[in-house]
């Protein structure tokens, strides 16, 4: 089986070196993209390849390319940025391709920039990230020194700087525009759209994000082409994925996959299936802003469109596993927590309605709920919907309080009439 | 200009006609519709933030679901269908209300706000009753903002509209929004005085009682029982428009009064605070006399003084009136009827009288137009020659400031960006660098928002001003031998420009330097632009006075000093601020007697033998004309005190009974000045026509004073007798100091508070615009004297300045001016004394004697004064800066070449 995303990675000790990274035949789809071929040639693999976003979204990210302004009285400079500030919830797929093969990314930077003609690019990294911050920061002055980032690279007319920039820790500047406000030094506060940041963005002028799990497939579209890379998934849509589970599993972790494997199967067959004193209760399938799922849902396949289908949404590709001996109100309260604390503030039902919420939650778990309570929680996701915000961090945090609401109403209840929790 | 088009939408099933290039809410408000909303702000634009404003939007006739968005943020587009009525956008918007409400105090009964509070309304508007919220309310900590402004934090409702105003449109950068989820919170990064001399407009943008008025908290009062008038601010001369509120004969705040042209939604905290000279402990309440020089004033009752007076003014001999650029036209012109056009004066000296005559002569001969100050903000290119205008003219400041949006605007309306869409445009154009030249002695506020900033001597200021001009007509003789190295670039931005304009001011007391600026308005005129120019004077009534054609003083004084004065009257002016100490000593000394007619206790007054307190602007009504030409009328606010009469009037009335004119069995009135005066002086002929509601009175009568909700006009005279008293009279303005009388809105120029059912804030002022941020429903107002300039091929000034040759010692002295501490009325209020400076000297870095807080001494007009340096860094070189004004600072003519010697040892 094809792991291009991973195929590189060692499993001691540093990642590939420059050096060694090109002897793996790293770098040749660089070359091959900047030296024989037009910007727009490289926006058409990929499209053709059929990727998509793999931030979460599931944009089509040669369609994103496209609407960047091309031509001589296009705005300059334009930029690339890399969303690599993974802070959903128990999410850590772009870590390990970080850690695993930092002149991966580079070298999908550099194609990606090429086919929107940036001349800036910036990897926005998590905080806390500091060993890929480490490794990336080596990587990135190995490419300088090469020649692959800088002034007229590869002996072309096109240059590229890159830089790598630690955000300032927090989950809203994941968000593609707060991301292009806290690059800025303003507050990371979303931006509203239209006008989209490929025609307005950093600073006034076109920029494409995308997530770091997607610009590490470019440089393998260019190499193997569209067809090979469609091939490698089990969905129209192209490539592998990097799935991972956490919970009590056997064996927590993440692996590279082809697109579209069932939850199943990266449940039981990659991690091991659920610890023999624990029962599967809830999938929590891509991170904390996706809908639970019950068991039945479990082989249900694990891309955009399905997910979508069975009412909750890939996201992050993460998994976490619920078992029963786990309170659902608590770890909705946890969840809740988090968004309520990480709202930016900007938007009235975020930034007031959250609290409310886990303040809610906090009363229902500790015992001090009542029944008009959960007549309000469940009002919430309606009244939080995708649009009543100013961003979709409010409604991604519904999900989780919605699905729990639909298929656990009777954890809430009990907790509501036994006047605790009964978990605890 | 953008291009518009009428389009029809559909609002809960009904076709209705909207503009295209305009967002849903303004369409809707614009259509009558209440829509809630609270971060949006027609000067503020969009940023959906709040999410008050949504409704529902369908996709054609047959979708029944429909999805809520932001009016705030949708384009008005042809066949748009919305609801706003819908069930469930109604529940909606009543949950937002109820979300903004979990943290709110709910203390509205102690808020100064309260009554006149957007959140109050909207809160009703949207039906949210109950409160369901049971948990703790986070509280904050609240902040010392300086005297002007106090500070609830906890009843903020986050909608960023003051961080958006005080930093986007006032230029700010102390104030600002701090933490994130429910914990932002707006203030300083500590506790101390807000920076911005706008500060006092959050009170107003604020949409609860976050940011309120410190001085109106400190007077204890509900704003319904404010009585308020229109009025326009007495203290600079650009005569932006107020509503003073009184209670217990006290003005208890000023808020801004909206005038499309003038100041728009804003006011500077010397208009807003500055009032409370009005309350002063320094006015002057009882008539004073003294028969002889050498005794002191002693009480009179006012018939008394009255009397004495008019015996006076019957001695054979001359009188002679001393005019104000304070005091209103009437005021002024029945001075000038009581002693005769050639006994007349203007109350400013020679130098200043000549400044203001040039302007008036500038801005009436043309070929140059006067422009408003929110023409200027239209501008798109913009040269400054001398003036320091955030402290002379601060409104043009702000508008000025706002170039570089306004640049924004025009580059994102070429990639379809709608001007309301403020954030984006904000972030499109924040590279815009507007075409705004500034050239100054000193560094300037503005200078942040300019292009290029050119620090420079006066003189030096009007080369530059003649190279440009040079460069814009090359054929000019008077091209100087070197030429000025910025001159190219600010005349080719000025050539290239669609609406240029030239902003100069007789602060620096530079006539070179505004004739330079005519220069250059002129030398555009000729390329064939539309170009406008501002001159900008330092008083209410200073364009006024120059339009009566008075002499000046150092005539009266040269005058007097011949021995030929019997009696001098002096209205509203404080001569001791006008010319240096000894003229003016001299000059009462030499005059028989000296009547004063002043509202304030000043310097001049102690030394009068008669002294006979008047009404301030609060008042009165009457005229002012502002540094455009524009005849504006200002109305008082309650009625004067029976022992303070009114200027105009006391002045007509003594003329009647010393000289038996006029119609003595009746009361003066202003009207009758009016009339006088446009027969006078033909460029005052339209102030012939009196006020939309004095001609025809509206059916319900005149406009009322006192709101709706007033309270307690019975219970404030209980004490004295329960029975209502009887309104007063009030002859000369078409509005009652009642309750009652016309209903509904009154002509533009008469509203004398913002109110529509339902809309109790200054937000409801969209309800007298036809489209949130136009003109009032009714048109403009204000009489402009000289609006048309002739088209005539008048030649140019052309003369330079001459050469300043400064020896080693010597400095050049020029004036610099404070907001706060050089106007002589506003420091007279308390909290605006608080912020004056104290005296110094201010010097570049580089100058030799420049040390923080060391003592010089520097001789002038044959004073010698002792200061403290303040070390200036951009002053340009060469010279030392004077604050004026400022206790201790006498008058002096400047600029003026000084010698500066170390003070004694300190």
């Amino acid at each position: 089986m094809n792991r291009p995303l991973t195929k590189n990675f060692q499993s001691l000790g540093p990642p590939l070196s420059l050096a060694e990274y090109e002897k793996a035949g790293g770098y040749q789809a660089m070359r091959r993209a900047l030296t024989a071929m037009e910007p727009g040639q490289v926006t058409a693999l990929v499209n053709a390849a059929n990727l998509r976003g793999r931030g979460g979204a599931g944009f089509p990210t040669a369609r994103k390319w496209s609407f960047v302004p091309m031509g001589k009285d296009a705005p300059r400079p334009r930029y690339l940025t890399v969303n690599a500030d993974e802070m959903e919830p128990a999410a850590f797929k772009d870590r390990v391709l970080l850690e695993g093969d930092p002149h991966q990314l580079i070298e999908g930077i550099i194609i990606a920039a090429f086919a929107i003609q940036a001349e800036i690019a910036y990897i926005f990294i998590r905080q806390c990230y500091t060993t890929a911050f480490r490794r990336l920061n080596t990587a990135i002055a190995e490419a300088y020194a090469k020649g692959y980032l800088g002034r007229n690279i590869l002996g072309t007319d096109f240059h590229l700087a890159l830089h790598l920039h630690e955000s300032a820790g927090r989950y809203i500047c994941g968000e593609e525009t707060a991301l292009l406000n806290a690059l800025e030094g303003r507050r990371p506060v979303p931006r509203a759209k239209p006008p989209f940041p490929p025609v307005i963005g950093l600073w006034g002028k076109p920029t494409v994000t995308n997530n770091a799990e997607t610009i590490c497939n470019v440089p393998h579209i260019i190499q193997n082409g569209p067809d090979w890379y469609r091939a490698l998934s089990l969905t129209p849509d192209g490539g592998t994925k990097i799935y991972g589970v956490s919970g009590k599993v056997v064996k927590p972790g993440a692996w590279e996959l082809p697109l579209g494997v069932s939850m199943r199967e990266v449940i039981e067959e990659h991690a091991g299936g659920l610890r023999p004193e624990v029962k599967l209760r809830a999938v929590l399938p891509g991170g904390a802003s996706t809908a639970l799922l019950p068991p039945d849902h479990l082989d249900i396949k694990m891309d955009f469109n399905s997910m979508q289908a069975a009412g909750s949404r890939l996201g992050t590709g993460t998994l976490v596993v619920i078992d029963d001996k786990t309170c659902i109100v608590g770890l909705v309260l946890n969840l809740l927590n988090f968004f309520a604390r990480e709202s930016c503030g900007w938007c009235t039902p975020c930034r007031e309605g959250l609290p409310w919420i886990v303040k809610l939650l906090k009363a229902i778990e500790n015992g001090d709920g009542r029944p008009e309570d959960l007549t309000r929680l469940k009002e919430q996701p309606r009244l939080m919907a995708p649009g009543h915000t100013f961003c979709p961090l409010a409604p991604g945090a519904m999900e989780p309080l919605q699905s729990a609401l639909t298929y656990f109403e009777d954890d809430f209840k009990r907790h509501i009439q036994e006047k605790r929790c009964p978990w605890k | 200009m953008e291009i518009t088009e009428t389009v029809s939408i559909h609002i809960d099933g009904k076709p209705y006609q909207a503009q295209t290039g305009r967002n849903l809410l303004e369409a809707c408000l614009a259509l009558g519709f209440d829509v809630p909303h609270f971060c949006w702000h027609p000067a503020l634009g969009s940023v959906g933030a709040c999410r008050q404003c949504a409704v529902k939007r369908f996709r054609d006739e047959n979708d029944q679901g429909g999805e809520i968005i932001m009016a705030c943020m949708t384009p008005v587009t042809p066949g748009l269908r919305i609801s706003i009525h819908d069930p469930e956008v109604l529940r909606f918007r009543a949950a937002v209300i109820e979300w903004l409400m979990i943290n709110h105090p709910h203390d509205c009964p102690v808020c100064d706000e309260g009554g006149e509070c957007h959140l109050q309304d909207m809160t009703v508007m949207t039906g949210h009753t109950r409160r369901e919220y049971r948990f703790r309310k986070r509280t904050h900590r609240n902040q010392y903002l300086g005297p002007f402004i106090h500070h609830e934090m906890n009843r903020c409702i986050q909608c960023y509209r003051c961080v958006r105003f005080y930093r986007n449109i006032a230029g700010g950068r102390d104030l600002n929004v701090f933490g994130a989820h429910d914990h932002v919170y707006f203030g300083r990064h500590q506790d101390g005085v807000l920076e911005s001399e706008f500060s006092g407009n959050l009170v107003e943008i604020c949409p609860t009682g976050t940011f309120t008025d410190k001085t109106q908290k400190a007077h204890n009062t509900r704003i319904w029982d404010l009585q308020t008038a229109p009025s326009i601010c007495v203290h600079c001369g650009l005569g932006c428009n107020t509503l003073p509120g009184e209670r217990y004969g006290q003005l208890r705040r000023v808020r801004n009064r909206y005038h499309h042209e003038i100041n728009g939604y804003f006011l500077c905290d010397r208009g807003r605070f500055g009032y409370e000279f009005v309350n002063s402990d320094k006015r002057l309440r009882t008539p004073l006399y003294r028969p002889e020089r050498n005794i002191a004033q002693r009480e009179m009752r006012l018939e008394e003084l009255f009397q004495q007076a008019v015996l006076r003014l019957k001695n054979p001999g001359t009188i002679m009136g001393i005019g104000s650029p304070r005091a209103s036209l009437e005021a002024n012109y029945a001075l000038r009827s009581l002693v005769g056009p050639e006994n007349f004066y203007a109350g400013v000296t020679a130098d200043e009288h000549a400044l203001l005559e040039l302007a008036r002569t500038i801005l009436t001969q043309g070929p140059a137009r006067a422009v408003s100050v929110q023409e200027a903000a239209r501008s798109d290119a913009v040269l400054v020659l001398g003036e320091d205008l955030t402290q002379t003219a601060p409104l043009l400041a702000l508008a000025l400031g706002g170039l570089g949006y306004q640049k924004a605007v025009a580059q994102a309306r070429k990639v379809q960006l709608p001007a309301w869409d403020d954030a984006a445009v904000r972030q499109f154009g924040q590279e815009a660098k507007p075409a705004l030249f500034i050239a100054t002695p000193q560094p300037t506020r503005l200078d942040q928002a300019a292009r290029t900033c050119v620090r420079a001597a006066p003189h030096e200021i009007a080369a530059l001003g003649l190279a440009v001009q040079a460069e814009l007509s090359k054929d000019s003789a008077a091209a100087p031998e070197a030429p000025e190295a910025l001159a190219p670039d600010i005349a080719q931005a000025l050539a290239k420009s669609e609406r240029p304009l030239i902003v100069t001011g007789t602060s620096l007391g530079s006539p070179a330097m505004v004739q330079a600026a005519a220069d250059i308005a002129r030398a555009l005129c000729r390329l064939g632009k539309s170009v406008g120019l501002i001159c900008c004077v330092p008083e209410c009534n200073s364009m006024g006075l120059a339009l009566l054609q008075a002499k000046n003083l150092s005539a009266a004084f040269q005058k007097a000093s011949e021995g030929r004065v019997d009696t001098v009257i002096v209205l509203e002016n404080d001569l001791y601020r006008r010319a240096p100490a000894q003229a003016v000593d001299a000059f009462l000394q030499k005059a028989g007697a000296v009547m004063v007619l002043d509202h304030l206790r000043t310097p001049t007054s102690l030394k009068a033998d008669m002294v006979i307190p008047v009404a301030t602007f609060a008042q009165t009504s009457g005229t002012l004309v502002n540094n455009e030409g524009r005849a504006q009328r200002f109305h008082a606010v309650f009625p004067a005190d029976e022992t303070i009469p009114e200027a105009f009037r006391l002045l007509v009335e003594l003329k009647q009974a010393a000289f038996g004119q006029g119609r003595p069995h009746l009361r003066p009135v202003l009207e009758d000045q009016r009339l006088e005066l446009s027969r006078a002086f033909p460029v005052f002929s339209g102030l012939a026509e009196p006020l939309p509601s004095l001609a025809q009175p509206a059916p319900g009568g005149k406009v009322p004073r006192q709101s709706m909700g007033y309270s307690g006009r019975t219970a404030i005279h209980a004490a004295v007798s329960v029975h209502e008293p009887k309104p007063p009279h009030d002859p000369d303005a078409p509005l009652a100091f009642s309750m009652e009388g016309y209903e509904g809105q009154p002509p533009p120029e008469l509203i004398t508070h913002y109110h529509a059912p339902g809309w109790n804030s200054v937000q409801a002022l969209l309800k007298y615009q036809s489209i949130a941020g136009g003109p009032l429903k009714g048109g403009s107002y204000g009489r402009r004297l000289f609006l048309q300039a002739p088209a005539a091929q008048s030649d140019f000034f052309e003369k330079l300045p001459p050469a300043i040759d400064l020896k080693a010692a010597e400095r050049l002295l020029v004036p610099l001016h404070h907001l706060f501490g050089s106007e002589e009325l506003s420091m007279a209020a308390p909290a605006v004394a608080q912020l004056a400076p104290l005296p110094y000297l201010a010097l570049n870095p580089e100058d030799p004697l420049a040390e923080e807080g060391r003592e010089v001494l520097l001789t002038v007009a044959e004073q010698t004064l002792c200061l403290k340096v303040k070390v200036m860094p951009g002053l340009c070189r060469g010279v030392a800066g004077l604050p004026m004004g400022l206790a201790g600072i006498p008058v002096v003519a400047l600029p003026a070449q000084v010698v500066l010697t170390k003070g004694d040892a300190t």
